[in-house]
């Protein structure tokens, strides 16, 4: 077990940066199949048919990439650099590269990363789905991503990040630059299926104008070996709104130090941010701050957790208010599962153990907006998965 | 159906309940009076087998098994069946989900039964979640209604409920024990009442959910021990006269 003194430090030299090309393919129902598994259990539609484009990259590699809405751009950053003379003025803009060694790493070896942008009053009929993906043993994928939905649109991504299932080590960088133009709106849904020995280092920097609205959902289910992400979002526009909502479990042996951070900086701007986390033996940081420099502004914050069995459970909560007339709070617990809950449902008819999923499930049931029904389906059935194995 | 003999219960080290023996039998409705605090939830908490309610002596039988150390969902498989006077919220657990659970490997048409007790709009709500007394109510006997026990236990099902709802829930829980004369639909009163297999315990303070159901007998519960076993209006017509003061005489 890892406890927030234990910063699990990666050192950078232990990983590879290079790793062989992989061919490109026309179809996603070329990919070979232990891949693809991998990719349908974080949400990729091999089919595409809900889907209005996808970005696969695996290690520096992007295989797939098509678009196939008119007004939706998908396509890798290098190849977003060459078309888009402009993008110099969105990279590392939110993010600068001396933030800490990973970001540096992500400027000095880069591997691609997706670009997507909604263009003006565009509105995406259904998710754009994208899948950062680890093959190479020992692989450190360091990835730059730019999501721009212009002023009126609409955009909806899924992504998922995964691991080949032989993979024992791996590091993934994902420096992550999001901007959130006048009235627009981006919903982004991001899950993490990494293997039990894989770092992971997501930095990503949102900026929200003026009446935007960012709906970010995370979700970690399965093992991993360390994560930490504390991603910060500017609400620098008047009315912006942004709602975070997390889902992780750690088992044994994980470290999941995760957190969001909202600033408002603007007047009328809205934040909430939710946490639900689990260990069944894992360690996990639960973070949440936000900070409100402008009166009248409105935020709220909430982290729950529960140890199911041994582990650390870590809610940090913080508030921070620069003037006087902001609004916010923040509501956290720990604990176990209340025994009154398990026998309420024992009454009717359930064994306990059948009880206690239930009850996790619900727990764990953040009401996510715009997830396909398919992967609700899916997440339900990990979440079981995960009960079974652990009860 | 229910054979209690000679139970000793204690809670948190007290003795809550000292010696009650009582019998229902298959097709009675039975009511239990008593003062706040004389152990009447108590006992239907040891019926159902919560965690807490140690029996230090004594039997419970239900259908002819001996039931006093099952586990609680054991219980309920064998048909008791419970609705609870303050029943644990649980968030992100549907309404709709905890009715299909209650009703087992039966086909229950969720939305039907629902509508029947007007709790259409609560279907996907968090269980339990805000809601007011009468909902509650509602929610627990929503909750019977799919899972047919053949022994029910309620926990003073008056409480909190407002004039309009009590009306529905006499009728539900009459329903439950084919008792009723609302919803006869197809069949024939006599076919209806003629299936007179449910039992149940009501718990009652007030008594005033006779005036809603009927009830084969009454029994009062006092200082954790039966002191008195007769009609149930007769039961309730003392009560409301002198009091439960008149069954410490009895004890005595």
């Amino acid at each position: 077990m890892y406890t927030i003194d234990d910063v699990k430090d990666v050192n950078l030299e232990n990983y590879k940066v290079d790793a062989e090309d992989h061919t490109y393919v026309e179809n996603l129902s070329q990919i070979g199949s232990t891949d693809a598994n991998q990719l349908l259990d974080v949400g990729v539609d091999t089919d595409e048919n809900d889907r209005v484009g996808s970005f696969i990259q695996k290690d520096k590699s992007v295989i797939h990439c098509k678009t196939m809405q008119d007004g939706v751009e998908i396509m890798s950053i290098s190849q977003a650099q060459e078309k888009h003379g402009w993008l110099s003025d969105y990279l590392w803009k939110n993010v600068s590269p001396d933030t800490d060694k990973f970001t540096s790493q992500a400027k000095e070896k880069p591997h691609e990363g997706y670009f997507i942008r909604a263009l003006p009053g565009v509105k995406t009929e259904h998710p754009v789905q994208s899948c950062l993906y680890i093959a190479k043993e020992g692989f450190s994928q360091n990835v730059h991503n730019v999501v721009i939905a212009e002023e009126g649109s609409e955009l909806h991504i899924i992504t998922g990040c995964a691991t080949a299932p032989h993979l024992i080590s791996g590091l993934h960088i994902g420096v992550s630059e999001f901007y959130v133009k006048k009235g627009a709106k981006l919903m982004f849904t991001m899950i993490h299926d990494w293997g039990e020995k894989i770092n992971v280092r997501p930095r990503t920097v949102t900026r929200v104008e003026e009446n935007g609205l960012i709906i970010s959902n995370y979700i970690s289910l399965r093992p991993v070996g360390s994560l930490q992400m504390y991603p910060t979002t500017c609400l620098n526009g008047k009315g912006a709104v942004a709602r975070f909502n997390s889902v992780l479990v750690a088992n044994k042996g994980d470290f999941l130090d995760v957190g969001s951070r909202v600033v408002l900086n603007a007047p009328d701007t809205r934040a909430e941010i939710i946490s639900r986390a689990i260990t069944y033996g894992g360690s996990i940081i639960a973070r949440g701050d936000l900070v409100g420099k402008i009166p009248g502004i409105k935020a709220h914050l909430e982290c729950k957790g529960l140890i199911l069995k041994d582990g650390l459970m870590q809610a940090i909560p913080e508030l921070r208010a620069y003037v006087p007339g902001v609004e916010m709070s923040h509501e956290a617990a720990v604990g176990k599962i209340d025994q009154r809950e398990i026998e309420y449902l024992m009454a009717r008819g359930i064994d306990e153990d059948e009880a206690i999923s239930t009850i996790v499930r619900g727990f764990l049931n953040v009401d996510i907006e715009g997830l396909p029904q398919s992967l609700k389906n899916k997440l339900d059935k990990i979440i079981s998965e995960t009960q079974k194995g652990m009860i | 159906m229910l054979q209690i003999e000679e139970l000793r219960v204690e809670v948190g080290g007290k003795t809550i309940l000292k010696n009650v023996n009582m019998e229902i039998p298959e097709g009675e409705t039975h009511i239990l009076f008593g003062p706040n605090g004389s152990g009447k939830t108590s006992l239907m908490m040891t019926l159902m087998g919560f965690s807490g309610y140690n029996v230090t002596h004594g039997k419970i039988t239900f259908k002819g098994e001996d039931i006093t150390h099952l586990p609680i969902y054991e219980r309920a498989r064998l048909g008791i069946g419970v609705s609870f006077q303050r029943p644990p919220t649980i968030k992100g657990l549907k309404t709709r989900s905890i009715v299909e659970i209650s009703a087992g490997n039966r086909s229950v048409d969720v939305e039907e039964l629902a509508k029947q007790l007007n709790f259409s709009d609560f279907l996907d709500r968090d269980v339990n979640h805000n809601f007011s007394g009468g909902e509650i109510k509602r929610s627990e006997l929503l909750q019977l209604m799919a899972q047919q026990p053949d022994l029910v236990l309620l926990d003073e099902p008056e409480s909190g409920v407002d004039i309009e709802s009590i009306v529905l829930i006499g009728d539900t829980i009459n329903l439950l024990l084919r008792r009723g004369i609302k919803h006869p639909r197809e069949k024939a009163h006599k076919e209806i009442v003629d299936d007179r297999s449910k039992s149940a315990l009501v718990i009652t303070h007030t008594g005033h959910i006779l005036n809603y159901i009927t009830a084969d007998k009454g029994q009062v519960l006092y200082n954790g021990a039966l002191c008195c076993s007769r009609n149930a209006r007769e039961i309730l017509k003392w009560i409301r006269e002198y009091g439960y003061k008149e069954c410490v005489r009895c004890t005595q």
